[in-house]
């Protein structure tokens, strides 16, 4: 217990991975949903880093800095996008949201 | 000759397809003048076959198409018209004609009249095709025909419930015994390789005796439900519910006289086996004494008939069984006669009575009707054996073969029914022609049938007094195929004593016959001390037969069938309604997937990644372990 | 002994703050949770010794992302309680229960194995951001470079998606123009 291995990692990567999850699924209002997004990409982060120091290899370590570039560059497109529905339809709750007849 | 042979064949057809195009329509009086002539034709094509057969001809065999030939087993539609069959076309052309003029009379008035010349017309060519079949596939074609416009006839009136009732039981029961006929048919086929007739019995020769019993047995059994033996024979009384022609053509000449020409046709096979022929001839002289019995109380006119035909079925099984055969021919044809001649005449007393069938209700009605009433003494007479009519010269030659083969009991019992038989044939015509009139008391007014109907009927009235003369040609037609024999009797004397003793015997139970019932004044209505007694209920009531079966067959099996539709409902109609139901709710439960909802998405997309992610679990786990699991599963001996 | 210490606390936290994120009806505490969630989740970075990797996370993460995510919040007005549908709280828990039972052990398997071999082996005596610029700027020099016109792409979409009045174009305009737009603006 006291030594902590990869394996203490990665099970805490899955753990915060389980909690995005149920973010993703629950979640009916869009911003929030983003962020049970955030919740995902950096659970990832964690496992990447954990796996780099444990194998003594960078290629871990430079995934994640490229997660995190793409993490920010997308949430400024998704914004931008949730800002011109907002405008458009005046909220951005999911179930009013479809327009096919299911 | 073989266009005779097949106009003899297709006519009756034509006739019915004719009749057929009108059967929505309202009476057209043609149709009955078009099918009457059809059959006609037919009728003068037969003769001019038996003509050809009598003076030496070959018989005529034809094979008009293939049927079924596939493997081994070649089925054609083949025809083949020899002594035994050009003597049954006779027969079903003749008394089928009668009936078709009679019935342009007695249908006058009826709605179905168009409808019921094609089912007759249509049952005269289901019997051709029977008789004159040259395999035992095309008779049993035939047989199911007669069988199916039988039903078809007897539930003419089909607004009836007890017309309906009565078809069914017919066709029930004559379908129960074509199963035993259907297994004979393939005993034949299996161990001898044909059904054709020239095939099959020479082929019969080499087989066991266990195998010829079985076949036997088998086709005797199909037999005996056509040919209403004991006991399937129920369905015969209750087919009165017919129209009367129906009755006279055939439950007097033609579908019963089928069983009988089976048992002729297939004498090769019944020579082979005579413990087989002693046990039909035994029942056939049980059932004849059992419906005498029967007819000797029953207070509906054709009844008495039916049990009549029934009791002289029994003596022409009794003759065939003994290996008499051209004597049960002959005496189905003259049977033929004398019975439709009765049948006719009761059709007429119905139609005057208005369709009253107690005769205990007429009386006396020789004043108004002289023609019916000449016609079915003779014919009674006929039936009863009485020197010269047809009847004595067949029926005794059946007594006479049963003595010559020292079947002493089949003899008594013979001779016992022929004086019943005389006694209740003129008690019935001792109770509708005779006495004083109590139809009046009901308001009747009766009337004679009209003219033509009686010119039609007369030449039955003459065959039926003068058939006992072509006793000597016929016997020499048939003598080569069906192994005929003469029978002597040792000595003269004895052969004196039997003739003479069995016509005192006739003599005397007609006498009583008519002394009892010829002063018959009230109607009884079931006070008499006669009608109280337990002989009286146990022979009115047919033994309580019907009661047994309806008791102890028909009802158990209504339930069983009640019950098991209950499984029928909740077993297969559910599995089958389940099985839609899950394509329903699949639909209905999927359908969320393509909402065009986000959230619900997300959800489904989270578990088609689960699903992945199990798959690739699991085969990782077999592949890491894939030598653990060969072994597990060699060890349970996949 | 410390490791272990600071790797159980900084778990925890973790966990609850992104827990509260997820479950919470209130938008602000959402935002407010996420964000401390993500300098927890730095300390981790630390403890692993990638420092970079640590700064980058504060600065972009918590700094930048969340100021977005504030500024997003104000505008679509979620400071009120958000009102939600209840989906199938089974369904969904279980889901995610067995996909993180499933992730672990598909991770785990090639680690029991022994089947890993390290590509880039960090170098001796160097710190970790010169570690990090050594490979960045020679292995993965041109994912670098994309990753920067892509982040340029997306601050102009950024722009472009949400600004008003953009038909007008200020520095393509002389004095005079700039003159008269403001007198219509002020009358």
């Amino acid at each position: 217990m006291m030594e902590i291995g990869l394996n203490h990692y990665l099970v805490l990567s899955t753990i915060l991975f389980a909690i995005g999850l149920v973010g993703v699924m629950r979640r009916k209002n869009l911003l929030l949903l983003f962020f049970a997004t955030e919740i995902l990409l950096n659970s990832v982060n964690i496992a990447f880093a954990a796996i780099s120091h444990y194998y003594g290899d960078l290629t871990g370590q430079m995934f994640a800095f490229f997660v995190i570039a793409i993490a920010a560059s997308e949430l400024a497109v998704g914004l931008g996008l949730l800002i011109v529905w907002y405008k458009r339809h005046g909220n951005i709750d999911l179930d009013t949201m479809t327009s096919m007849r299911g | 000759m073989e266009i005779y042979l097949y106009i003899a064949l297709f006519a009756p057809l034509v006739s019915s397809m004719f009749s057929a195009l009108f059967t929505n329509t309202p009476k057209k009086q043609f149709v009955g003048i078009v099918a009457s002539s059809l059959i006609l034709t037919a009728f003068a094509s037969s003769s001019i076959l038996l003509n050809h057969i009598l003076n030496g001809g070959e018989p005529i065999h034809v094979e008009m198409m293939t049927w079924m030939a596939t493997g081994n087993l070649y089925i054609p539609f083949g025809f083949v018209v020899d002594q035994i069959s050009v003597t049954m076309m006779m027969v079903v052309t003749l008394v089928s004609s009668i009936v078709h003029i009679y019935s342009i009379g007695y249908m006058d008035h009826d709605k179905g009249f168009n409808r019921f010349f094609a089912w007759l017309s249509a049952f005269v060519f289901s019997m051709m095709i029977l008789v004159m079949s040259d395999n035992f596939a095309g008779l049993f074609i035939g047989w199911e025909g007669v069988g199916l416009c039988s039903w078809g006839l007897i539930g003419f009136w089909f607004h009836k419930e007890v017309a309906t009732w009565a078809a069914n039981e017919a066709f029930i029961m004559n379908r129960i015994a074509d199963l035993g006929m259907l297994i004979g048919i393939f005993l034949v086929y299996w161990n001898t390789g044909s059904l054709q007739y020239d095939i099959a019995f020479p082929a019969m020769a080499h087989l066991d005796q266990a195998t010829l019993t079985w076949i036997g047995i088998f086709l005797f059994v199909g037999a005996m439900g056509k040919s209403a033996q004991f006991p399937l024979h129920t369905w015969l009384a209750d087919a009165m519910e017919g129209p009367t022609p129906v009755s006279a053509l055939i439950h007097a000449a033609t579908m019963v006289t089928a069983g009988v020409y089976l048992v002729i046709r297939s004498n090769e096979l019944y020579s082979l086996i005579p413990h087989v022929g002693l046990f039909i001839a035994s029942l056939g002289t049980f059932v004849a004494l059992f419906a005498a019995s029967m007819a000797m109380v029953n207070r509906d006119m054709k009844r008495v008939i039916a049990y009549s035909t029934l009791s002289q079925l029994g003596y022409m099984f009794a003759a065939a069984g003994l290996g008499a055969y051209w004597v049960a021919l002959f005496h189905l044809m003259a049977h033929a006669f004398f019975k439709a001649l009765l049948f006719l005449g009761a059709g007429n007393v119905m139609h005057a009575m208005d369709n009253e069938l107690d005769p205990f209700k007429m009386g006396g009605l020789k004043k108004v009707m002289k023609g019916t009433w000449i016609m079915m003494t003779i014919a009674s007479l006929a039936l009863a054996g009485v020197v010269p009519f047809a009847g004595f010269f067949s029926k005794d030659t059946i007594l006479e073969a049963a003595f010559a083969e020292h079947h002493y009991v089949i003899y008594g019992v013979l001779l016992f029914t022929a004086g019943l038989t005389a006694f209740y044939s003129f008690r019935l015509v001792a109770l509708i022609f005779h006495g004083e009139e109590r139809y009046k008391i009901f308001g009747i007014h009766p009337h004679e049938a009209y003219k033509f109907m009686l010119v039609g009927m007369s030449p039955l009235l003459i065959l039926a007094m003068i058939a006992g003369v072509f006793q000597v040609p016929f016997f020499n037609m048939v003598e080569e195929i069906l192994g005929a024999a003469e029978y002597h009797i040792h000595s003269h004397t004895t052969l004196w004593i039997m003739l003479v003793g069995t016509q005192v015997f006739v003599g005397i139970a007609i006498i009583y016959a008519y002394k009892k019932y010829m002063s018959q004044s009230s109607v009884p209505d079931g006070t008499s001390k006669m009608e109280n007694s337990f002989m009286y209920k146990l022979l009115i009531n047919q033994y309580y037969i019907p009661f047994a079966y309806e008791k102890y067959l028909v009802k158990p099996y209504r339930e069983l069938s009640a019950a098991l539709w209950v499984v029928d409902q909740k077993v297969v109609d559910a599995t089958v309604d389940g099985i839609a139901n899950i394509f329903y709710s699949t639909g209905e439960n999927t359908r969320d997937m393509q909402s065009g909802n986000l959230s619900t998405m997300l959800k489904w997309m989270v578990a088609g990644t689960v699903m992945l992610l199990s798959f690739a679990v699991v085969f990782g786990l077999a592949v890491r372990y894939s030598d653990e699991i060969t072994t597990i599963l060699s060890g349970l001996g996949v | 002994m410390f490791e272990a210490v600071a790797f159980y606390l900084f778990a925890f936290l973790t966990i609850a703050m992104f827990s509260i994120t997820v479950m919470t009806s209130q938008a602000l505490y959402a935002l407010t949770a996420l964000a401390a969630g993500m300098i927890f989740i730095s300390a981790f970075f630390f403890i692993l010794g990638a420092d970079f990797l640590g700064a980058i996370q504060i600065i972009v993460y918590t700094g930048a992302v969340m100021a977005l995510y504030a500024f997003g919040m104000m505008f679509f007005d979620t400071t009120r309680e958000v009102k939600e549908k209840k989906g199938n709280k089974f369904i969904i828990i279980g889901l995610s229960t067995l996909a993180a039972v499933m992730v672990v052990a598909i991770f785990v398997a090639p680690i029991l194995s022994n089947n890993i071999v390290a590509l880039y082996p960090v170098v001796e005596g160097a710190g970790n951001t010169e570690t990090v610029g050594l490979v960045l700027f020679t292995k993965y020099l041109i994912p670098f470079e994309v990753a920067a016109v892509m982040l340029l792409v997306a601050m102009i979409a950024g722009i472009v998606l949400a600004g008003k009045k953009m038909d007008l174009s200020l520095t393509l305009m002389n004095s005079e123009e700039i003159e008269e737009k403001d007198k219509k603006v002020l009358s």
